[in-house]
C-alpha cells in the first residue's frame, strides 16, 4: 500500500445549524455527550492506521484548532507525520481564502508533496460514521482506479439531496449527477474520496486554471474527470452508519439515536474507539429521587432531576424537580430547579433559571428563519442566561450570549426569537 | 522556592487484601475512575511542583501503568517531570527499601541533582485536596526546620491507628506517638513532611547508615528537641485508604455526599488521572439509578442505588446493585443482586446470583467469576 495522507476538509460553516455554528466551524460542534464532529473522522484515520493528516480550516477555526492542538488525544503527536492544521495563507500572487474544497487541497499540494503522498484521502470533518479506510483503499488498489468515491445506497426519494453516481457492473462510475431532480440511481456520494496523488495533482492544477470552475470536488472536479474521461473513478459501497448532520433536525436526531437500546451507531465498540480532547472530569452523579433513562449522561454531570431520552454533555447540572426530555444539553450548561424542557438543543455554558418551561405550546413557523429553524426544536446558543419563570414555546431561538434583560417578557411565543447581535 | 515532590508509594497493605493482591495500595481504584495516588500527585502539580519522584516497591506494575510518562499530570517534561524510583541492584547495595528513610536514601541522586531547595514528602495512599503553597509560606514564616501537616481527627477515626502529636502554643511539635494504645489527643500527623533539601540529606546520611530506616520514627521523632519541627493544620477532608477495607468503603461512599464531591473534585484544582477515551455512561430504558456515581463507558440497564460504578461496567436488565463498589469492566448479568459488596476489576456476576454483605463487606478479587 502506498503512503496515504488524509486531508480533512474542516472549513465548512454549516449555515443550516443556526446558532450552533455561529461562532464555531461545523466540524467543531459538540456531539454525543463529549465529542466534536471532527473526532469521528480523526479517529477513523488513526484506527485505520493513517497517521499523516492535514486539517483544512477556514471558517471560525479557533475552537477547532484548540481542540486538535498537536493531536495528542488521537496519538497524532508524532515525530514522523502527525496532524497539521492547514489554514488559508497569503501567497505570493494572491491572498487567498479557500474558494472551494478542490481549491483548498490545491493550495496545499506542497503539504502532500512534503509528506510523500502516494494516495490522498479526501474527507469531511463533519460526518458521523465509523469507517475503516483500508477497505476503501484496498478496493481502490484492486480496481487500479485513479480515484474511488465512497458511496451508500439511500432511499430513492432522498437521492435528490445527494451527489448521485451511476456505475457499470464493475463499479466503475460512468456518470455523476449533483443533487438531481430525477435521480437515475440511489447510490449517493459520501464526500469521501481516495485518489492517486499524481492523478489528483494533475486534475487539481487543471481545475485551478479553469475560470468557469467553482473549485469544488462534487460540483466541478468529479464531473469534469467523467466528462473529459481523464481517468477511472470507482464507487466503493459502504453499508455502515453514516450521517451528515447538516440541519438542526438531523443533528438532534443523530444525537438521540445514540440513546436507543441498540443504537445504529455504536460508540461502545472496543475495537473502534473514538478519541477526543476532553477536560478531566469526575464520573457522572445521579442523586436520590432522580430518574434517568434512555439517555447518555457524561462525566462531570450532576443530575438532581429527571432525564429521559436525552444526551447530557460533560459538567451539566440539572436541578431538583426538573424534567429534561428528548433534548441535547451541551457542556457545562446548568439548569435550575422545577424546569420542564422538551425537544430543545442547548449549547455550552448556558444558565437556565428555576421554573422555566421550554419547548411547550403550539407549533409555529420560525419568525427568524424558517429554512434553518423548523421541526419544533427550540435552540439556545452558548453563554446565554434564561431567567426564572420563563415560558418558551416550540421552534424558538435564543441566540448567543443573551442576558436576562434581553427578554421583554416572561413568555416567548412559539416561533419567536431573542438574538443579540455580535458587536 | 523550588520544591521537589516525593511520594511514598511502596507500601504493601494486607488490610486492603485482596484489592492489593495485584497492586500497591497507592494504586487502589477510588471514586469510579481514579487511583489513590492521583490526589497527592494532582495536589503537587496544582501547587506548582514540576518534579516528582514516586518511590515504589511492592507490586508496582499497576501503578507504573497508571502513571505512564506522567503526561496526564503534565509531568512529561524535558526538565523535571516524573521519576519512578524503584529499588535496584548495584555494587555494594541492598535491593529492597527497608523503610521510608532508606527508600529516599537509596535515591540520593534525585536529592543531589536539581536546583530544588525544599522537599515535600507525601503518601500515595491519602485522599485529600490541598494547595501546598500556604504550607510553604507557613514553613518559612515559622523559620521551621521541618513542617508536618496535621489534622484534628473526629470520632470517625480510630486514633490508635495514627501518629498523634502534641503541640505547644506556637504550634511547635513537642511529642509524636505513633499508633498509641491510649492516645493523649486527637491531632494526628497526616504523613506530609516539608523541609529543606540540604537538611533532609544531612539527616539521611546521619541515620540510614546506622541501620535506622524510618523517616518518622528514626529521623523526625528523635530530633524533636534539636530541630524546630512545626505543625501546619489542615481542616479539609482527609482519609487514608490503607487503613483497611472498611475505611476504603467509607471513603468511596463519602463521595456520594455533595460536600465531599465539591471539595475533592472541584476545589483547589482538578484531580488528574489516566484517560481512557471511553464514551459517556449510558442509561437504558430500564435503568433506575439513585445516589450513585457512574463512570464513563458504563451501560446501566438495571437498578443502581448508593453505589460507585467504575468505567466500562455493564449492569444488565433486572440486576440490582446497592451500597456497593463495582470496579472497571465488571459485568453484572441479568437479575443478579449485589448488596454491600466490593467487586474488583473484570469480575463477572452470573445471572440471578445474589450476594449480600452486611457490616462485613465481601470483597471479590480481580477476574472473579461469581
Amino acid at each position: 500500500m502506498g503512503n496515504t495522507v488524509a486531508m480533512i476538509l474542516a472549513g465548512g460553516q454549516g449555515t443550516r445549524l443556526g446558532v450552533l455554528t455561529e461562532r464555531v466551524a461545523k466540524p467543531a460542534i459538540p456531539f454525543g455527550g463529549k465529542y466534536r464532529l471532527i473526532d469521528f473522522t480523526l479517529s477513523n484515520c488513526v484506527n485505520s492506521g493513517i497517521y499523516r493528516v492535514g486539517v483544512l480550516t477556514q471558517y471560525r477555526p479557533h475552537v477547532l484548532s484548540k481542540h486538535i492542538g498537536i493531536g495528542r488525544p488521537w496519538d497524532l503527536d508524532r515525530k514522523d507525520g502527525g496532524v497539521e492544521i492547514l489554514p488559508p495563507y497569503v501567497g505570493r500572487h494572491e491572498s487567498d481564502w479557500y474558494k472551494g474544497t478542490a481549491n483548498a487541497v490545491y493550495q496545499n499540494l506542497e503539504f502532500l508533496e512534503e509528506n510523500d503522498a502516494e494516495l490522498v484521502l479526501i474527507l469531511s470533518g463533519d460526518h458521523v460514521y465509523a469507517m475503516n479506510y483500508n477497505d476503501l483503499i484496498d478496493y481502490h488498489l484492486l480496481k487500479e482506479a485513479d480515484g474511488t468515491i465512497a458511496c451508500m445506497e439511500v432511499p430513492i426519494e432522498e437521492a435528490s439531496r445527494f451527489g448521485i453516481m451511476i456505475t457499470d457492473v464493475d463499479g466503475k462510475i460512468v456518470d455523476f449527477e449533483e443533487k438531481p431532480a430525477k435521480p437515475r440511481s440511489n447510490l449517493a456520494s459520501l464526500g469521501i474520496y481516495v485518489f492517486n496523488y499524481e492523478f489528483l495533482k494533475k486534475v487539481l492544477i487543471e481545475d485551478e486554471n479553469d475560470p468557469n470552475s467553482s473549485h469544488d470536488f462534487g460540483k466541478d472536479v468529479i464531473p469534469r474527470i467523467l466528462r473529459e474521461n481523464l481517468g477511472s473513478l470507482y464507487a466503493f459501497r459502504f453499508d455502515g452508519y453514516w450521517r451528515d448532520v447538516g440541519t438542526l433536525r438531523s443533528y438532534w436526531e443523530a444525537n438521540l439515536e445514540l440513546v436507543l437500546p441498540v443504537p445504529p451507531f455504536n460508540l461502545y465498540d472496543p475495537n473502534w474507539r473514538f478519541f477526543t480532547h476532553t477536560e478531566e472530569m469526575p464520573p457522572a452523579y445521579v442523586a436520590p429521587g432522580s430518574k434517568v433513562s434512555t439517555s447518555l449522561v457524561s462525566e462531570g454531570a450532576e443530575v438532581y432531576g429527571n432525564v429521559f431520552n436525552s444526551v447530557i454533555f460533560q459538567g451539566v447540572k440539572i436541578g431538583r424537580g426538573t424534567v429534561v426530555k428528548n433534548s441535547v444539553i451541551m457542556t457545562r450548561t446548568e439548569i435550575g430547579e422545577n424546569c420542564y424542557l422538551e425537544n430543545v438543543i442547548i449549547a455550552e455554558n448556558v444558565k437556565v433559571g428555576n421554573n422555566v418551561r421550554m419547548g411547550v405550546g403550539e407549533d409555529a413557523e420560525s419568525k427568524l428563519d424558517p429554512k434553518v429553524y423548523s421541526g419544533l426544536l427550540t435552540v439556545v446558543g452558548m453563554n446565554s442566561v434564561i431567567p426564572d419563570d420563563m415560558v418558551i414555546g416550540k421552534n424558538c431561538v435564543i441566540g448567543i450570549g443573551v442576558k436576562p434583560e434581553d427578554f421583554k417578557s416572561k413568555t416567548l411565543e412559539s416561533g419567536d426569537y431573542v438574538i443579540v447581535r455580535e458587536e | 522556592m523550588r520544591v521537589l515532590g516525593l511520594i511514598l508509594a511502596g507500601g504493601k497493605s494486607d488490610r486492603l487484601w485482596p484489592l492489593t493482591k495485584v497492586r500497591a495500595s497507592a494504586a487502589v481504584p477510588v471514586f469510579g475512575k481514579y487511583r489513590a495516588i492521583d490526589f497527592t500527585l494532582s495536589n503537587m502539580v496544582n501547587s506548582g511542583i514540576r518534579k516528582v519522584g514516586i518511590l515504589t516497591q511492592y507490586n508496582p506494575r499497576s501503578l507504573m501503568d497508571h502513571l505512564g510518562s506522567g503526561k496526564e499530570w503534565d509531568l512529561d517534561r524535558k526538565s523535571g517531570g516524573l521519576f519512578i524510583l524503584q529499588p535496584y541492584v548495584g555494587p555494594n547495595r541492598e535491593v529492597w527499601y527497608r523503610g521510608t528513610a532508606d527508600a529516599i536514601f537509596q535515591n540520593m541522586t534525585i536529592l543531589r541533582r536539581g536546583e530544588e531547595d525544599h522537599v515535600l514528602i507525601g503518601s500515595g495512599d491519602h485522599i485529600y485536596k490541598m494547595i501546598y503553597r500556604d504550607l510553604f509560606n507557613y514553613h518559612l514564616k515559622k523559620g521551621a526546620d521541618i513542617t508536618l501537616v496535621v489534622k484534628e481527627l473526629d470520632e470517625t477515626y480510630n486514633l490508635s491507628e495514627y501518629g498523634i502529636v502534641q503541640l505547644d502554643d506556637d504550634m511547635r511539635v513537642v511529642e509524636i506517638e505513633e499508633k498509641p494504645a491510649h492516645p493523649k489527643g486527637n491531632i494526628a500527623f497526616l504523613g506530609v513532611y516539608f523541609m529543606n533539601k540540604e537538611l533532609l540529606k544531612e539527616l539521611l546520611y546521619a541515620t540510614v547508615p546506622q541501620g535506622k530506616y524510618d523517616l518518622l520514627l528514626d529521623i523526625v521523632i528523635p530530633n524533636l528537641d534539636r530541630l524546630k519541627v512545626y505543625a501546619y493544620r489542615f481542616d479539609g477532608y482527609w482519609r487514608n485508604v490503607k487503613k483497611g477495607i472498611k475505611e476504603y468503603y467509607r471513603i468511596n461512599m463519602d463521595i456520594l455526599k455533595k460536600e465531599v464531591r465539591d471539595e475533592l473534585f472541584y476545589r483547589n484544582g482538578k484531580v488528574y488521572t489516566k484517560l481512557k477515551d471511553l464514551p459517556p455512561p449510558k442509561f437504558t430504558t430500564t435503568a433506575v439509578v439513585e445516589n450513585s456515581l457512574i463512570a464513563d463507558g458504563s451501560i446501566v440497564s438495571g437498578t443502581v442505588r448508593n453505589s460507585v460504578i467504575f468505567r466500562n461496567v455493564r449492569i444488565k436488565v433486572g440486576a440490582v446493585v446497592e451500597n456497593s463498589i463495582i470496579m472497571e469492566s465488571t459485568v453484572v448479568e441479568e437479575g443478579a443482586v449485589l448488596r454491600n459488596v466490593i467487586l474488583d476489576k473484570n469480575c463477572i456476576v452470573r445471572e440471578g446470583r445474589v450476594i449480600e454483605g452486611d457490616t462485613e463487606l465481601p470483597v471479590f478479587e480481580k477476574r472473579a467469576v461469581l
